[in-house]
């Protein structure tokens, strides 16, 4: 059961824009152009409906009379406080799961080994519920035990699974064995505390982006800044190493060394989401391999994974926003929904035709 | 034990059965009060009205009971589904088994306001059967049949589809996130031997039907042509089989909520003892997912004197750590 069963072939080889001189070259799939500027239509589509509408609504020129300083008081608090980092948020934190995501299933060869899987949520959740009902900390507290969770999770996932190297399979089941134990341990947690709290802290554990601003933003952003060009920069070794080990090496790349570094920055963007926004569900599942469906490119699609999960998280935040107002559900109930009804009709079109 | 004649796997399950023994005795002595192994004999032939009697026969005896049936349908669920789907990894929570019987209970908690978890029973079935409905026609769209992969990403899809519907309604009001969350851990406690009655013909009925499947299973591990020319119906033992595991998994989890690990953990023990035969398979994981369920309900009530720690909590950590060795020692069979 490799990856490669769950994939639609590649169609046509990329074609390869290249300087006169031949050093600087760039794979280009016109597919993948198309499918990235789609999504980046979908964005600020999404973008545009989550600034005007609400409780409050705001014409569109308003809104990007405001953004460029303009508007009148109300107007500029209800974007520049309210709305305006959310959306940041929602879209940095998606694009942040996506690629995460996109990583860990390459390095995993397998769909489902996402970072929801190989126990990352669940460990940040576990970090996250002891700040909350144990030591009762603040909202950045409660980030930075999910951080240290979910970090230390992934570490112990990976330190089992190292046996004469880190075999795909080996990590998703340890994973899978770390998260049981630690889902139980959070169940726990919730039937002891008090119901309130138990309460608050469930919402958090769905993943929500309610009452995000800026001091969410910013380091969400600092942090793309380092990790996305990472992640694009180990795209191409780990494209080699989805070929296997062996291949890997007689192409000049170091398979452990590769693995490592990716792990390193899958895990970092996944914690920077979940310190922002709590553990969203299948963002980091269902972006890649949407991506993948959309662009019919094997190999971590790290620009088009992005895009998918920012435009997923943020569609999925506008919708929970407004289809129950005035209650505000939590954004990891749409994702949940969203993303799972894509999955599935998807999948039910692919089979229908034939294929996979 | 792989490859040994039919006589030591024999023994070897005799040997299993005599250890459950010894573990719903022990199920039935220990606890918050501790009752001698004599007064336990004694009391389960003679009964006398004493506080000791009324105790085992009210508290510990339905409470066993329980967990000797609920552990043998996770196991046998667990493992006729790893056959099924030819893959390791599969488990009641994959196939959205255990989703859609949460679900179906948050929504008696939550829309119809059922607070007796007598009355979750039906619940639990008829959102166990929906949901396997669903993932089964969902990997069986399209001509070709429905692939062990194709069933592992249909139920991952419907299962978050469900599990968001259960966190919408659990956050949207404090009372049935109250409820819920207890229910949801998972306990043989304070069952009332009713719920019993109510899931025993369900239990029954999918063990029957389970053990029935071994053979053709057999063949439909040889890959789907192979099982075919083999004479193996692909798609009827494939549709019985997602019938036994609801009937199987729905009444355990309406018995005693979802309980995880059990189901994925023992058939992987049963097979490091049996080999890949399945009518060894099925009924060693049907005797030793009760001594693990009992087991660790047992470790629950001894460890956090005078309180307990509910067994679904413990069978994951139990569990964990086994599956983990496995996954370690074996992943190159997998």
């Amino acid at each position: 059961m490799t990856t490669t069963q769950l994939l639609p072939a590649a169609r046509r080889p990329p074609r390869v824009l290249h300087n006169r001189s031949g050093r600087l070259a760039i794979r280009m799939d016109t597919r993948s152009c198309v499918v990235a500027l789609g999504l980046l239509v979908a964005i600020v589509i999404v973008s545009a409906i989550t600034l005007t509408t609400g409780d409050y609504h705001i014409p569109l020129l308003d809104v990007v009379r405001t953004i460029v300083g303009g508007g009148t008081a109300t107007q500029h608090f209800i974007i520049e406080t309210l709305r305006l980092p959310r959306l940041l948020t929602g879209l940095l934190v998606g694009a942040a799961l996506g690629v995460g995501g996109a990583i860990f299933q390459s390095v995993s060869r397998n769909p489902l080994g996402s970072p929801d899987i190989v126990g990352f949520n669940t460990g940040s959740a576990t970090g996250a519920l002891l700040v909350i009902l144990v030591w009762h900390g603040s909202m950045s507290q409660i980030a930075a035990g999910a951080v240290v969770g979910g970090v230390g999770t992934a570490l112990v996932v990976y330190v089992l699974a190292i046996k004469r190297g880190v075999q795909g399979y080996r990590l998703i089941l340890i994973g899978i064995g770390i998260a049981a134990m630690l889902s139980s341990v959070n169940s726990y947690l919730l039937t002891r505390a008090d119901v309130t709290d138990a309460q608050a802290a469930a919402v958090w554990l769905t993943g929500s982006l309610n009452g995000r601003g800026w001091e969410q933003v910013r380091p969400i952003t600092l942090a793309l800044v380092v990790l996305l060009p990472a992640a694009a920069w180990l795209a191409r070794n780990l494209r080699m190493l989805e070929l296997g080990d062996d291949t890997a090496r007689a192409l000049g790349v170091s398979a452990e060394r590769t693995r490592v570094t990716a792990v390193v920055v899958g895990v970092g963007l996944t914690a920077v989401a979940t310190a922002s926004a709590g553990p969203i569900a299948f963002i980091a599942l269902s972006a890649p391999q949407v991506a993948r469906r959309l662009t019919r490119v094997a190999g971590p699609n790290i620009a088009v994974s992005a895009l998918t999960g920012a435009a997923l998280l943020a569609a999925s935040d506008l919708a929970a926003q407004r289809v129950f107002a005035p209650t505000q559900l939590p954004v990891g109930v749409a994702t949940g929904a969203v993303g799972g009804l894509y999955l599935a009709w998807l999948l039910s079109r692919e089979w229908r035709r034939g294929r996979g | 034990m792989v490859g040994r004649g039919q006589t030591a796997r024999a023994l070897f399950l005799l040997l299993a059965m005599v250890v459950l023994a010894a573990v719903a005795v022990l199920s039935v002595a220990v606890g918050s009060k501790g009752i001698g192994f004599g007064t336990v004999l004694h009391e389960l032939f003679h009964y006398d009205g004493s506080d000791d009697g009324v105790v085992i026969r009210s508290l510990r005896i339905p409470r066993t009971v329980l967990g000797l049936a609920v552990g043998a349908a996770l196991g046998l669920a667990g493992a006729l589904m790893q056959a099924l789907t030819r893959n390791p990894l599969a488990d009641p929570g994959i196939l959205g088994v255990n989703a859609g019987a949460a679900a179906a209970v948050v929504m008696a908690i939550g829309v119809l306001h059922l607070q007796d978890p007598s009355s979750y029973v039906w619940f639990a079935l008829l959102g166990a059967a929906v949901a396997s409905v669903l993932v089964y026609v969902l990997g069986s769209r399209g001509r070709a049949a429905a692939t062990p992969v194709r069933l592992a990403l249909a139920g991952a899809a419907i299962s978050a589809v469900l599990g968001a519907f259960i966190s919408g309604l659990v956050l949207l009001d404090q009372n049935t996130f109250n409820d819920y969350r207890f229910w949801s851990v998972g306990a043989l406690a304070g069952r009332p031997l009713s719920v019993l009655y109510q899931t025993g013909p369900f239990l029954l009925a999918g063990g029957l039907l389970a053990l029935g499947l071994a053979r053709p299973l057999n063949a439909l591990a040889l890959g789907d042509d192979l099982g075919r020319a083999l004479g193996a119906h692909l798609l009827r033992t494939r549709a019985l089989g997602v019938l036994a595991i609801t009937l199987l998994c729905g009444a355990a989890v309406a018995a005693a909520g979802p309980i995880g690990f059990v189901g994925l953990t023992v058939p992987h023990m049963a097979r490091s003892l049996t080999g890949p035969d399945q009518r060894w398979v099925l009924p060693y994981s049907m005797v030793l997912a009760p001594i693990l369920l009992l087991g660790s309900d047992v470790v629950g009530r001894v460890i956090a004197r005078p309180g307990e720690i509910e067994v679904g909590i413990v069978t994951a950590f139990v569990g964990a750590p086994v599956f983990i060795l496995l996954a370690r020692r074996r992943v190159a069979q997998l």
